[in-house]
């Protein structure tokens, strides 16, 4: 019996994904995260102050496509208050009876609208680079939520050596370091509606625990989920253990 | 007692003298099959196989439900079912882990039959069988990476399909046939997705034959002797019983993975949607199919590559012919078991290798690892056969113990 | 092969208790097995966003009386008529007996002035005939299903052909003087 768990222990660490030979391997300082863990939640609390962030900070550049406005019930919004936060926004729908497309106010079953209509026009507002959509950036890179965070505060002056092409800014761990986004992520660059100090660091890590909600809303769901299957699949295996010891045991007695 | 019949027991022989569903399981993986006393674990991967192939066409059938095959749609109908299908995230993260976890079972049961001799006469075509399903295996597996239509995905699919341009002469027409175009696009999506759905019942029909040619012959045993009836009991109660707690394993194992480590196994790439004109920076299969990537990227020639890449499995045909030892168990052919366990190293190495780039070290680890594949198999294995004196076999199953040959 | 009467004997004790396993164990995993289909079923229900799109919302301002719209609610078009003096006191006096589903006109409207039902036919599912202008009304000036015949009346309800029903009437309210809300 020991060999059949030793050989599934095995197997399943042999087919972790080998370290990826990149052309650097670039080492991101890990983080602690509320949603980490075997029973890891998100702090409601602090995916508002991420979306806040995103609204403020990010959403100019980065859309967010897979994300409703409804979707922010999750976040411990009420249904009057995601109403409203949608109404703020316009996305286009029509035609009209005249063919024409326009514009009107959000729903909640709207999705959040893109901050530009085409990738062409994108990257004519941002030196010809494309600022990704961002729904799934933290799975989207490796160690995702630890390479986002320590990506915003990893700003820093480019080392002699390097000579930094026009428009990029240098950071520590973008891959090639030389990224088109410039540092986004400052003290007080917003106000906290509920008033937490907002120093970079808590800027960082409140945008990318948004982030990662944004990406996995079903964390706490497949945590929660995952808990009760593992006690029973536990509790079906001890006893078809024990029944199978039992019936063998007849054996014994030929 | 009374001796009338109940009507669920006249109702059962009615139907069964028609259709003798239950006598034919019951001949099958009940009481009347019967089976070695003496198997171990590693005896338990083929039904765990059995019971992950079920998974795999019950969520694939209801995530194609949700799914569009469609180069636009489809990656966002992959979120649709993350997001908004209910329980749409568990069938997803199931199928996806599944499929590794497929491998993972398959892979540890193609090595038992290796170390047991249980490709050796007369169990050449149930090997023979086992081959077609890992093919089609990988065939299915390669074709539903292709589906999420990620960036792993689409250039996964343009790597791999550029190989058959090596066939001289007609490879570029192969090519764009297989692709139905200029480039992977979206009929070779639309196309990859029917097969897809098709060649899982394919698989259920050759795990028809293989188990059928199983019954012929009976289960081969760790100790590699015919059992005699005497050694056999019964395969229900006692390998139903093994096997269900087996699954019970399994499926700690595979929770574990599909409720806390989900992504662990893939590549983040796929989660950035197919770029036709950005390639990623490091183009890497999965896991399952790095050691024949390895293989493939051995040599600098393009068709040679291909040649070797396609021989390390076919070879696999042969085997049966190539271990020329007339003893069948590891377990009593001492120099046998140490090449079989250096070919397992050989193959993790291989794995490795296939997930670097194919320069320096990993280049030249990878080029040893291929020859010691062929070797261990066209020179090793025959060579071994008929110079290794293995230990003495036991009488029989029933009597393992026997006196010291002096 | 194994002696039952010696394993019996020497199980007696411990008998009840195998059978309690083996009983157990076989529920718990068939149990086990149920509760894996339950996720697979589940979702063929309706999703979030499918459930989310349940609502509509339109406007009833600039449709003049005689006239009418269409709108989509659910993946159907609703009707949406400005009904007209005249086809009002229509609706509102026919004699019950002469409906094959009984239905008072007050009982189908929340503002006499606007109809508002589902433009689905009752007999088996085609859009009725009606809200154009070019379109015949039936017999009745309603609205007319060139599928099967059946003739509907100023308040939707079917007076003549095969349909068993009046057309039915949404779940709806009126958010505003203008505004109606539907689901």
């Amino acid at each position: 019996m020991k060999k059949i768990i030793l050989a599934a222990a095995a197997a399943t660490v042999l087919s972790m994904p080998m370290a990826v030979n990149a052309a650097e391997d670039i080492a991101v300082p890990t983080q602690e995260w509320s949603f980490n863990g075997l029973l890891g939640t998100f702090d409601k609390q602090q995916l508002q102050r991420g979306l806040q962030v995103y609204r403020e900070v990010c959403a100019a550049c980065h859309g967010l496509k897979y994300i409703a406005f409804r979707n922010f019930e999750a976040l411990g919004y009420s249904e009057g208050q995601i109403k409203a936060l949608a109404e703020e926004h316009q996305v286009e729908d029509g035609p009209d009876e005249f063919g024409d497309m326009f514009m009107r106010p959000a729903k909640a079953s709207d999705y959040l609208p893109a901050p530009f209509p085409n990738d062409a026009v994108a990257r004519m507002a941002n030196g010809g680079a494309l600022p990704p959509d961002l729904s799934l950036i933290t799975k989207a890179r490796p160690n995702g939520p630890d390479y986002v965070y320590n990506l915003m505060l990893g700003y820093e002056d480019p080392p002699a050596d390097v000579e930094l092409m026009p428009g990029m800014s240098y950071n520590k761990y973008f891959p090639g370091h030389q990224i088109a986004m410039g540092v986004q992520v400052f003290d007080d660059r917003v106000a906290y509606a509920d008033g937490t100090e907002a120093t970079s660091e808590q800027i960082a890590k409140d945008v990318t625990a948004f982030l990662h909600w944004a990406a996995e809303p079903k964390l706490e769901a497949r945590h929660s989920m995952g808990l009760k299957v593992m006690l029973y699949t536990l509790l079906f295996t001890v006893l078809a253990y024990l029944l199978k010891v039992r019936i063998w045991s007849r054996l014994e007695k030929k | 007692m009374s001796t009338e019949k109940s009507i669920w027991r006249k109702a059962y022989e009615w139907h069964e003298e028609r259709l003798p569903i239950i006598g034919f399981l019951d001949h099958t993986i009940g009481t009347k099959y019967p089976a070695p006393k003496n198997l171990n674990y590693w005896w338990n991967f083929g039904s765990l196989a059995l019971v992950i192939l079920g998974i795999m066409i019950a969520t694939g059938i209801f995530l194609a439900m949700n799914y569009t095959p469609h180069a636009d749609h489809a990656f966002d109908s992959v979120e649709r079912i993350m997001r908004e299908v209910n329980y749409g995230w568990v069938l997803r993260y199931m199928h996806a882990n599944g499929a590794s976890f497929f491998f993972i079972v398959v892979y540890i049961h193609i090595f038992r039959g290796m170390y047991y001799g249980s490709y050796k006469a007369p169990r050449e075509v149930l090997w023979w069988m086992g081959i077609i399903i890992f093919l089609l295996m990988m065939a299915t597996a390669f074709m539903g990476y292709v589906l999420p239509w990620g960036q792993m995905s689409f250039w996964g699919a343009t790597v791999i399909t550029n190989l058959f341009s090596a066939i001289p002469l007609v490879g570029d027409e192969i090519v764009t046939f297989l692709w139905g175009g200029f480039s992977v696009d979206n009929p070779t999506l639309n196309r990859f997705f029917a097969l897809h759905y098709l060649l899982p019942f394919v698989i259920v029909a050759v795990v028809f034959l293989h188990i059928w040619a199983l019954h012929i012959p009976g289960s081969n045993n760790p100790l590699g002797i015919e059992a005699t009836p005497a050694d056999k009991i019964p395969f229900h109660p006692y390998y139903t019983s093994k096997d269900a707690f087996g699954t019970g394993v399994m499926l700690l194992v595979f929770f574990a993975v599909v409720f806390w480590l989900p992504n662990s196994m893939g590549h983040p790439d796929n989660y950035t949607p197919a770029n036709p004109l950005v390639t990623p920076p490091h183009i890497v299969p999965e896991w399952y199919f790095l050691p024949f990537y390895a293989i493939l990227r051995a040599v600098p020639d393009k068709l040679l590559g291909v040649i070797l890449m396609f021989s390390a499995i076919l070879i696999l045909f042969v085997l049966p012919w190539l271990d020329t030892a007339r003893v069948r168990s590891a377990t009593f052919r001492p120099i046998f078991k140490v090449f079989f366990w250096i070919f397992v190293a050989d193959g993790v190495l291989l794995t490795w290798c296939g997930a670097q780039l194919p320069e320096g070290l990993p280049l030249v680890l990878g080029r040893l690892g291929t020859a010691w594949y062929f070797l261990h198999f066209i020179v090793f294995l025959p060579v071994i056969g008929w110079l290794e004196t293995p230990k003495p076999l036991p009488a029989s199953i029933s009597e393992p113990v026997i006196k010291p040959a002096e | 092969m194994s002696n039952t009467a010696h394993a019996h004997a020497a199980d007696a004790g411990g008998e009840s208790r195998r059978d309690f396993l083996l009983h157990s164990t076989v529920a718990v995993g068939t149990l086990g097995g149920v509760m894996m289909v339950w996720p697979l079923l589940d979702s063929m229900n309706p999703a979030a966003d499918t459930l989310s799109l349940s609502t509509t919302e339109f406007s009833v301002d600039g449709i003049e009386p005689g006239q009418g719209i269409t709108v989509v609610w659910r993946g159907k078009p609703v009707f949406v008529r400005h009904r007209t003096a005249s086809e009002i006191e229509a609706a509102e006096t026919v004699d019950m007996d002469d409906l094959p589903d009984p239905q008072a006109d007050d009982a189908r409207v929340q503002n006499p002035e606007f109809l508002i039902l589902v433009g689905v036919c009752t007999h088996l599912g085609c859009i009725p005939l009606g809200m154009k202008q070019t379109e015949p009304r039936g017999d009745f000036g309603g609205w007319f299903c060139p599928c099967h015949g059946s003739h509907y009346d100023t308040s939707g309800r079917i007076r003549r052909g095969p349909a068993p029903a009046n057309l039915e009437v949404p779940p709806y309210e009126f958010v505003s003087d203008t505004t109606v809300r539907i689901g």
